[in-house]
């Protein structure tokens, strides 16, 4: 029999839509698909929302303007100090737009969630400090009072910190503080701390004047190169320079990774689960309909239209098990917020879930993928049924 | 016997279903034994820590250290057995990557303080006499291959030496066996004097004390007086027993922990569900075959009994499957966790909770199907369909 283009089409598409039209007779089967792709589909977006909000947050803190300058040797703000003659030097070097002296703490401060102490920052700044992040801005209160015993405190840090509340008093080593101001940095690492005057933290935490690092702005991030230099040729300095964006990819580098590759590992076991679900639906809606796939080949059907029938139900279905489970992840994770331990920094730092556009179409990918799968082989056994036999058969 | 011939027949009536269904459930049991594994993570320290140690440590900071003569003064307190400190050296071994804990320790007495640590007293008395010299846990010397008598350089992030240099050169001159990974345990061992004496600054400063207690059940009462002895001076303490102070640590990473559990949580209990409705649907199409096996004289409770069995036996098998599986992956999920999650394990009581959730999830799901055949009549059935 001739068998033009035109007529494939149309033969697949009324088989297809008598399928299709068939689902709701069997609810049951076909929800195993739906649910069992959206399953794996709302944890592979979720966990991977995670790692994306993550390294956003951190990475959004570090601008290609600005540089960090911390002791040789030392990985991180905490480990790092920097004497006020080396820092001195720094500041006077050309293409030095800005230079902020910063001390960094640690305070322990219980959670919201669990009320078990955790690791808060506490930076100590000077006006530069400002200068130099202009993304920084108070939305409540006012900055702090020079010499005096006042913080401001990041918007996330009030969220997460037990009594770091607009006017209230905190305690830290040997001093009280008072909460004057809350500020917002476009979600990035800062808003997890606190800041209050460097020179009165430097004496609270028996300091003397010594700071952590510098934050330096550049007047072209292309100067960088030169300042590393200048600084490894000068006999009288031990540090080190890096970019802003360098140090807080570092930073998020491990976890970021970690998350992401138990992401997939999870989504892979998962998805093996599914296929099979989805294989086992498949092949009893094909057992199902037996008769009614037989008949259709006997009164002139071919092949390929059947084959093709099967794969759209399956694919059609795994579509909408992906959507849901996008639409689910998207719904119940985005832009929530938690914070854990961020190991680079030794300290909390709070991030929201970011279910961004790409990770949906990745989800989607993955269902279409599933859903092939699931349904490659059933459409297969469905073209491969010998007339006679199955309408013999039941 | 022969109901267990025709458990097995029923099961391989349909081989790929079967198959499939084997499948999915040991996929679930599989992210079970690795979820409760990383739960377990989150836990670590808390079994194994010492119920008579206490850990004294600066009460606004753990990063603030503590003056070492405060040790003079908790040992002098009623119902203390003994104490003594370690520090935090940080620094890596070749690589910022090479992450292990080092510290700063008084050899005999930090042997004394985790009797669980096991070392040759005559490598313990080689690392009392020799200044440079360290030991390490059996399983940091096998990672980086390091032998008695290797020369061992760390790089400092935090401690540069007097003289400015960054690199101490250390000698290994014992190795000892830790029966666990909890914090601590684990540790890169190094004299505390040597440390104290060619560090660049903050002398006869130290991180935190280990105090052990006469009595346990005494322990919150020592833990107050401790901190009562140091309140209003200007190195004041927090302490803790050594569980809480794991919990604590365990906590920080805190949200990320719980997330992953119910996440995972909820992909198990969607799996099962799905299970469920598959084997249901394969129950249906065989109610025929249940009336002829009544027909031939079965009796309604061996009928039902056989169809309860097959959903048992598949759910054990392929649950047992899965949680072998998890087993087999398990170290190597581990290893690449370890920076992160050092307590990551499968341990025996998942294994033994999987199982035996396997044998519920069958009875679960055999239970409906089971009691319809047991009041199928044998008429109905075979007109039915």
């Amino acid at each position: 029999m001739h068998c033009g283009s035109t007529d494939l089409l149309n033969q697949i598409r009324e088989i297809t839509w008598m399928n299709l039209r068939n689902v709701p007779s069997r609810v049951g089967a076909s929800s195993v698909i739906v649910v069992g792709i959206a399953g794996v589909v709302a944890v592979l977006v979720s966990i991977l929302a995670m790692a994306t909000g993550f390294r956003t947050a951190l990475e959004s803190t570090g601008s290609p303007n600005r540089a960090i300058v911390l002791r040789g040797g030392s990985g991180g703000e905490l480990s790092s100090g920097v004497g006020q003659e080396s820092a001195d030097i720094v500041a006077q070097m050309d293409g030095v737009a800005a230079a902020s002296d910063e001390l960094y703490a640690i305070a322990d401060v219980p959670k919201r969630s669990n009320g078990t102490p955790a690791n808060l920052v506490v930076r100590g700044v000077e006006q530069n400090a400002f200068v130099v992040r202009p993304e920084l801005h108070i939305v409540a209160g006012r900055n702090f009072e020079p010499g005096k015993g006042e913080l401001i405190a990041g918007k996330r840090a009030v969220a997460e910190f037990t009594g770091i509340d607009l006017g209230a008093n905190v305690r830290f080593r040997d001093s009280d503080w008072k909460v004057v101001g809350v500020f917002e940095a476009n979600g990035d690492a800062n808003e997890s701390e606190v800041w209050a005057d460097v020179k009165v933290l430097q004496a609270a935490f028996r300091r003397g004047n010594l700071i952590s690092t510098m934050r330096l702005q550049l007047t072209d991030p292309a100067v960088l190169s030169t300042i590393a230099e200048r600084i490894a040729n000068d006999p009288r300095l031990d540090l080190q320079i890096r970019s802003e964006q360098d140090f807080y990819g570092d930073q998020s580098k491990q976890l970021t990774a970690i998350i992401t590759g138990f992401g997939y590992l999870v989504g892979v076991i998962m998805a093996i689960g599914a296929i099979f679900a989805a294989l086992n639906t498949m092949y009893s809606a094909v057992s199902a309909r037996t008769v009614e796939i037989a008949t259709l080949r006997a009164i002139g059907f071919g092949v390929a239209p059947v084959l093709v029938s099967v794969l759209i139900e399956a694919l059609i279905l795994a579509l909408l098990g992906g959507a849901l489970g996008a639409v689910l992840s998207y719904l119940v994770f985005n832009g929530m917020t938690i914070s854990t331990l961020n190991r680079g920094a030794f300290s909390q730092v709070a991030f929201d879930f970011a279910v961004t556009p790409k990770l949906m179409t990745q989800g989607l990918t993955w269902a279409m993928a599933l859903g092939f799968v699931g349904g490659l082989f059933p459409a297969l056994r469905a073209a491969r049924l010998p007339i006679t036999v199955a309408l013999r058969g039941e | 016997m022969s109901y267990l011939t025709l458990i097995w027949a029923g099961l391989f009536r349909r081989r790929t279903r079967t198959l499939l269904t084997f499948v999915s459930i040991a996929v679930a049991f599989l992210l079970f034994g690795l979820l409760r594994s990383i739960a377990a993570a989150f836990s670590v320290g808390v079994d194994v820590a010492g119920v008579d140690r206490l850990v004294v440590q600066p009460k606004y900071s753990i990063v603030d250290g503590l003056p070492v003569s405060h040790l003079d003064r908790i040992r002098a307190l009623p119902g203390v057995a003994m104490a003594t400190h370690y520090s935090w050296f940080g620094g890596f071994y070749q690589d910022r990557k090479n992450f292990f804990p080092k510290f700063p320790v008084v050899p005999a007495e930090w042997f004394a303080a985790y009797p669980e640590l096991r070392i040759d007293p005559a490598q313990l008395e080689a690392f009392e006499q020799a200044r440079t010299g360290v030991v390490v846990p059996q399983q940091l010397a096998d990672k980086y291959g390091w032998k008695i008598g290797d020369k061992i350089p760390i790089e400092a992030d935090i401690w540069p030496k007097k003289d400015g240099s960054r690199i101490w050169e250390f000698d290994l001159v014992g190795i000892y066996r830790a029966p666990t990974s909890g914090f601590g345990l684990n540790a890169f061992l190094m004299n505390y004097d040597y440390f104290d004496e060619a560090r660049q600054f903050n002398k006869g400063q130290v991180g935190s004390f280990v105090v052990r207690v006469a009595d346990p059940s005494k322990a919150p009462e020592i833990a107050r007086s401790i901190d009562a002895t140091f309140e209003n001076s200007s190195n004041e303490t927090r302490t803790a027993t050594e569980a809480e102070v794991a919990r604590q640590f365990a906590n920080q990473i805190g949200d990320i922990g719980l997330m992953m559990g119910g996440i995972l949580g909820a992909v198990f209990f969607t799996i099962v569900l799905l299970t469920g409705n598959t084997m249901a649907q394969a129950f249906r199409e065989r109610i025929p075959e249940l009336a002829v096996l009544k027909t031939l004289g079965f009796s309604d409770v061996a009928v039902s009994l056989v169809v309860l069995g097959e959903a048992v036996v598949l759910c054990a098998v392929a649950g047992a499957f899965g949680l072998g599986v998890s087993a087999v992956l398990a170290p190597g999920v581990g290893r690449a966790v370890k920076d992160i999650l050092p307590g990551f394990a499968l341990a025996w009581q998942t294994l033994a909770a999987g199982l035996a959730i396997a044998v519920l999830l069958g009875l679960v799901v055999g239970a409906v199907p089971a009691a319809t055949a047991r009041r199928l009549r044998i008429v109905d059935a075979l007109r039915e369909h």
